[in-house]
């Protein structure tokens, strides 16, 4: 009989003294939930914010995200930072998922240019629920080889000298509201959908395939098996700068569909400091110029940020550009029951094209 | 109870109990409690874990019936695990033959080892492979331009031929072992029985050989079937805009739109079209037999 008493002992001593250990370390962990790949788990930033505040970085990660609100949703307490599309900030806000952002902890909030600061998608009450870090586009981008000089109109992706080398990404939401743009509609109140169904049924023939990934597009522009498609202006910058793929960016003259990512804190975070300091360290200028010249990145909502960066950078130079921003629209919360609906005329739209 | 105690009682089962408990643990533990929970699902309306009120709901077996692209993606999907199942059939019956009863000693074993090696890399990475081989400018078209006096363009990337060959190729061993076993249990008497009593060589093949192998045939063609039709990762790379299949349907539910209860009533839906149909089609089976 000694031997099971010896285990319970040593099992209860073991449950006893991780608990301890766990309650400890909860004090000085940051847990991040964020994508795989975008900034926040760089291993070079987490080493030098690490080495900067003695908080200690545990990066969780998501593939959509519907995945991310269930996530927090589900694990109360576990997050101390949660990086949330300025389009789902609303809903995860309503859900009561999110707190407000006592902004007098971050000194760099006051160098975010004010257009996204002040952003309704982000503010509710005058209170911050979201600290806006980087904003980008899904606009076309070309290989290099395939044109003498690059297309200024979102029709090229339906000239017949194209078909069978054109690409997009297999999202639905994205789709529709390339869908609208090329229709001349605002991607956030789409009037006529059978306008948008029409213009993407005949896309579809044009079509090699659908992406998923910046690798399935680096990949076909490699092999030169494309011309043109639909991609992220931070994953066309990384195509060229890291890569050093024929790839460049076109803001066509129809427009863009704009995103911007925030970061938030989620109610019951165990380190509130740690979040604060974590989201100061992402909008700090230094940390984006690295990230921009060692990885490729989107464009910061810290106007200083971008102006440390070399004056022809591509964020800078082009996403800068006054005449872009007049062209461009930012993605607006879309409801469950629109996303249902854009999801099932994409899939018809797949499903009629075999 | 009652039962349990007669059936227990019986020796035979008491004795293999201990042996059998390890199977049907795991099973219960990896198998079945996973799909009980998956059924719970495909009846709500929203998941219990997404922290918003729910219910219990047929909505979602009411959605296939709702919107014609479900039943159209799953005919696609029969017609594409007939289709791979038939071609495994044409390729790899003649090739377990020639294991079973042509090749002997070293040679047998050296292509038994060529037939069992996809096993042995994983699949993404096989896909991937042809890829590389199917593109246009891809090894199989640059291979042959160089050897063939006229000019071909070959481009097979991103089609429906595409979508079949990747998948025979991952599927095609277990249509080999299957038939491997049962033909080389047939008695070599037999064949020359029948040769000797004037049966041509296709006579037997069609009175003796095909019968006695059967078996094998039926195993591996529903070891073929039932996958394929479900499978996702194969059209989804190799099959491009043309790759959408039920499968991959069901993959959107799970992952893109995170609506595991629909994700789950269409799994369901198919894994009863799949009954069905292995269940029509035994008796015809049996009778073959």
């Amino acid at each position: 009989m000694r031997m099971p008493d010896l285990t319970a002992l040593l099992t209860a001593t073991a449950v006893f003294t991780s608990a301890l250990a766990f309650a400890a370390q909860a004090a000085e962990e940051v847990h991040v939930l964020n994508w795989k790949g975008y900034g926040a788990d760089e291993p070079w930033a987490v080493a030098n914010f690490e080495k900067a505040t003695g908080f200690k970085v545990v990066n969780d990660f998501f593939n959509s995200e519907q995945e991310m609100l269930t996530k927090i949703r589900t694990n109360p307490g576990l997050y101390d930072v949660v990086m949330i599309n300025a389009a789902f900030n609303d809903q995860a806000m309503a859900e009561k998922l999110i707190q407000p952002i006592d902004i007098s902890k971050l000194p760099n909030y006051a160098d975010i240019s004010k257009d996204k600061a002040g952003s309704p998608m982000l503010d509710h009450d005058g209170k911050v629920y979201g600290v806006p870090w980087v904003w980008g586009l899904t606009a076309l981008a070309i290989n290099e080889k395939s044109f003498d000089k690059p297309p200024t109109s979102i029709a090229e992706m339906w000239n017949p000298a194209h078909k069978g080398r054109v690409i997009i990404r297999d999202d639905a939401v994205e789709a529709v509201q390339f869908g609208a743009i090329a229709t001349g509609q605002n991607i956030n109140d789409i009037k006529d959908m059978d306008a948008v169904k029409t213009k993407l049924t005949s896309l579809m023939p044009q079509i090699k395939t659908f992406w998923s990934s910046e690798n399935d597009w680096n990949q076909m522009v490699a092999s030169n098996q494309i011309d043109i498609g639909t991609y992220w202006s931070g994953s066309a910058d990384r195509a060229k700068t890291h890569f050093k793929l024929p790839v460049s960016l076109v803001i066509p003259q129809e427009g863009a569909v704009a995103w911007l990512d925030a970061f938030s804190i989620p109610v019951g975070s165990k380190n509130v400091a740690g979040a604060e300091a974590f989201i100061n360290y992402m909008i700090d200028p230094k940390f984006y110029v690295e990230w921009v010249t060692k990885v490729g990145a989107p464009v910061s909502a810290n106007t200083k940020a971008v102006e440390a960066l070399p004056e022809d950078a591509f964020n800078r130079k082009v996403m800068g550009d006054p005449a872009v921003a007049k062209r461009i629209q930012f993605q607006a919360p879309i409801t469950d029951a629109q996303r249902e609906a854009y999801l099932a005329l994409w899939q018809q739209l797949k499903v009629d094209v075999k | 109870m009652a039962a349990q105690g007669a059936i227990a009682s019986h020796n035979g089962l008491r004795k293999a109990l201990p042996w059998l408990a390890p199977a049907y643990l795991w099973l219960t533990v990896a198998i079945f409690l996973p799909l009980s929970a998956m059924v719970f699902f495909s009846f709500m309306t929203d998941l219990p874990l997404s922290g918003k009120p729910w219910a219990f709901t047929l909505g979602n077996y009411a959605a296939f019936f709702s919107q014609s692209l479900y039943l159209t993606l799953l005919l696609a999907s029969l017609r594409l695990g007939l289709e791979v199942t038939l071609w495994c059939i044409i390729i790899g019956y003649p090739a377990a033959y020639v294991l079973a009863k042509v090749l002997k000693g070293r040679s047998r074993e050296a292509i038994f080892l060529l037939v069992i090696l996809p096993f042995w890399s994983n699949g993404l990475v096989r896909i991937f492979s042809w890829a590389m081989v199917l593109r246009e400018g891809g090894i199989l078209d640059t291979a042959l331009n160089a050897v063939l006096p006229f000019k071909i363009n070959i481009d097979l990337m991103y089609s429906y031929p595409a979508v079949i060959i990747g998948l025979v190729h991952s599927y095609v061993p277990y249509m080999v072992l299957t038939c491997y076993l049962t033909l080389q249990a047939i008695d070599d008497s037999l064949i020359e029985a029948g040769r000797s009593l004037g049966a041509s060589r296709l006579q037997v093949l069609k009175r003796v050989i095909i019968p006695l192998s059967m078996p094998g045939l039926v195993a591996g063609a529903a070891l073929i079937f039932v996958p394929v039709v479900g499978s996702f990762m194969e059209p989804r790379i190799l099959g491009g805009r043309t790759g959408t299949f039920y499968g991959t349907v069901i993959e959107d539910q799970f992952v893109a739109v995170f609506n595991w209860p629909l994700g789950a009533a269409l799994s369901f839906i198919l894994l009863a079209v799949v009954l069905v149909i292995l269940a029509v089609a035994s008796p015809v089976l049996k009778r073959a037999n």
